[in-house]
């Protein structure tokens, strides 16, 4: 259906215009697009990318984007070279984009350092990974990005003890490390770090065991999809919410499992970079185009990642005429600033990571049933603490 | 000290019923039909999706979505059985292997087609929600499903397989087949019934420990070494070993949650290590009976 729509548009495209040929301009997104990931990730990124081109069109007249997908489904370091290695190569990619994974991005770093390949990240969230390559940008966020505002909120809201459960993994180990330093520094103790095996099913034993040490807030960042359901629901069942121990966390709530969190969701406090239901008018315009592209979509932090990162595409094509210019389109991307469906952001001209708003949002029901996350206070333009220090 | 041992035993026990649930179902094929299906937890989540449906989409209550899920998971078992699995009892084990992994990944691409990748909730009724208070601390209320329904399954298979005729007849087709069918037991017959009865267990397992194990395509695959686990050190083909298997390895796993947090994973595989040393045939030997 909407290969056939390209066809058409490419045709009519051709016919009206055809003294000037037009230029085209090769993007490898490499993501899971099948797979475990391919519902809180490589959807999003098609979603983002496609509702991105269908509101903006093509970059410039005479230059056309075509996005080669390729699909990675797991962390795998090896494959994820070879594939950029191979968009490079093989397909003549001018840009490369996606990478949800840390070691993958890294893994692809190479390429895009000796080609001279401008990529942009639309996930991998490690501190480290822009500065693998000269000619990486990211659009997504970092996990001290979100960590610090949300240790600055739990200290305004008058938190002075916590206990962080964290997944026993690279990312549940860093927002573990910047939350620490941060409510720390802020003059709140940590009683107990807790880092939970990935594998782990059945959360009530540690939920158990930090009720009895009575902290005023409990600092969560687990992976989406079952562990945060299961860790949710034990939340409530334990009875923490009524024992008085508020639930801090970033990413759990956000729009791809939240409907099905269902109930026990309602109230949670988080800190993240998107809602779905922030007011603004860029993101009334994004869902709208979403919904009429995608009726089951939902919008998800990973689907504003790709679409401000298609966003970011186009600007270092506009810049450089769809040349292969990759400092030229560097530098015009290194700076930029613009208005997201999540809020202002902005690109660091050094770090070329993403500086943008954290919000302190709320779970509530909507009339119609849905749950939404409600921004109740913004921390403005927060940079990568990860890197600053 | 009290409160943290009586912890331990309650969240342990809870955790160890919804394995056993999840897992008997496995015991009947791994154990007594002595066919290795791989495929189990495909059967534990496609009861969770007929639940999942029967509870959103028809507005069934609770008790008639388990039935509904036991049923799916059951016919669905029969049909295969038929079509598939009946010719591979004769063959190597590796065929079987074969077989079983590639309709776990058939089940994956299928239920994420049908229901979409991220996970599906099984509503639970108001009565259901939320946290019983036991005085000295809360549990969560779901709990009670698997406890109520791991003791019925325990006593049902148990009066169905040594107090019934099928259970005599199944018992002599395990066997000795041969002579099973010269008795005029129908054995093909029996078999089917007894693959379709391990699955129906395992759709109403995937249903009981949903809160525990959500319901999502890549279910059959994430929790297979579980199952297998509780089968191995139970004694396969052993409902009780199952049982027992089932609640010292979730007391294990909950004790070292919360003794020593970063170990819990290390402390349920060192158990099975142990175990299978002692008694490789796992702690309770099914015996034929002669």
């Amino acid at each position: 259906m909407t290969t056939k729509r390209l066809l058409a548009a490419t045709l009519v495209a051709a016919l009206t215009c055809l003294p000037a040929l037009a230029e085209t301009v090769k993007v490898g997104v490499v993501g899971p697009f099948s797979g475990p990931f391919s519902g809180s990730f490589g959807e999003p990124f098609r979603q983002g990318i496609e509702t991105y081109v269908a509101m903006n069109g093509q970059p410039a007249d005479g230059i056309e984007v075509e996005f080669i997908y390729r699909d990675l489904q797991s962390p795998d370091p090896g494959r994820a070279r070879a594939l950029a290695q191979e968009l490079v190569a093989r397909d003549g990619v001018q840009y490369l984009a996606g990478f949800v994974f840390t070691p993958n991005a890294i893994a692809a770093a190479g390429i895009s350092a000796q080609a001279k390949i401008p990529t942009v990240i639309f996930n991998a969230s490690a501190s480290a990974v822009v500065s693998q390559s000269p000619y990486y940008v990211r659009t997504s966020n970092t996990l001290p990005q979100v960590s610090v505002p949300t240790a600055q909120n739990a200290l305004d809201k008058g938190y002075t003890t916590v206990v962080t459960a964290v997944s026993d993994y690279g990312p549940g180990v860093d927002a573990e490390t910047s939350f620490v330093k941060a409510f720390t520094e802020g003059g709140g103790e940590v009683l107990e770090s807790i880092r939970m095996p990935l594998s782990t099913t059945d959360f009530g034993p540690y939920l158990q065991s930090i009720q009895l040490k009575k902290p005023d807030a409990l600092f969560v960042f687990l992976p989406y999809g079952p562990p945060t359901f299961s860790f949710v629901n034990a939340y409530r069942d334990n009875g923490l919410d009524d024992a008085g121990i508020a639930f801090v966390g970033t990413s759990e709530t956000q729009e791809v499992d939240l409907q099905s969190l269902g109930e026990a969701a309602i109230g949670l406090e988080t800190g993240y970079f998107y809602s779905a239901a922030h007011e603004s008018a860029e993101n009334d315009a994004f869902k709208a185009k979403l919904a009429e592209l995608y009726p089951d979509a939902e919008p998800n932090p990973a689907t504003v990642s790709a679409f401000d990162g298609t966003h970011a595409l186009y600007e270092m094509i506009r810049a450089t005429g769809g040349e292969a210019d990759p400092d030229g389109a560097i530098a015009a991307i290194a700076g930029a600033s613009w208005e997201s469906p999540r809020g202002p952001i902005s690109i660091d001209p050094k770090t070329r990571d993403i500086v943008q708003n954290v919000y302190i949002r709320v779970v509530e029901q909507e009339e119609n049933g849905r749950l939404v996350n409600r921004e109740i206070k913004t921390f403005e333009a927060q940079p990568d603490y990860g890197a600053a220090q | 000290m009290f409160s943290l041992i009586a912890s331990i035993l309650i969240d342990g026990i809870a955790y160890g019923l919804v394995l056993f649930m999840v897992s008997v179902g496995l015991t009947v094929t791994l154990g007594l039909m002595r066919f290795v299906n791989l495929a189990h937890g495909t059967f534990a989540m496609i009861g969770g999706y007929a639940a999942a449906t029967a509870i959103t989409a028809l507005g069934l209550p609770y008790g008639l979505a388990l039935i509904c899920a036991a049923l799916a998971a059951g016919a669905i078992a029969y049909g295969l059985e038929i079509a598939l699995i009946r010719r591979l009892y004769h063959r190597p084990e590796l065929d079987q292997v074969l077989l079983t992994i590639g309709l776990v990944f058939m089940g994956i691409a299928l239920s994420g087609m049908m229901f979409g990748n991220s996970l599906v909730p099984v509503r639970l009724p108001e009565f259901l929600r939320g946290a019983t208070d036991l005085g000295f601390r809360q549990v969560p209320t779901q709990r009670f499903v698997p406890l109520v329904l791991g003791l019925a399954t325990l006593i049902g298979i148990w009066l169905l397989f040594e107090r019934t005729r099928f259970g005599i007849r199944l018992r002599a087709t395990v066997d000795n087949p041969r002579a099973a069918g010269e008795l005029g037991i129908n054995t093909r017959h029996i078999y089917a019934a007894a693959f379709a009865i391990g699955a129906a267990l395992a759709g109403l397992g995937g249903v009981a420990g949903a809160e525990l194990l959500p319901v999502e395509p890549y279910y059959p695959l994430k929790y297979l070494v579980l199952f297998l686990a509780v089968v191995a050190v139970g004694g396969p083909g052993n409902m009780l070993g199952s049982f027992v298997a089932a609640l010292l390895l979730g007391t294990v796993e909950t004790a070292g949650k919360y003794l020593a947090p970063d170990f819990a994973t290390i402390a349920l595989y060192a158990l099975m290590l142990l175990v299978l040393s002692w008694r490789p045939e796992g702690l309770f030997r099914r015996t034929s009976k002669t």
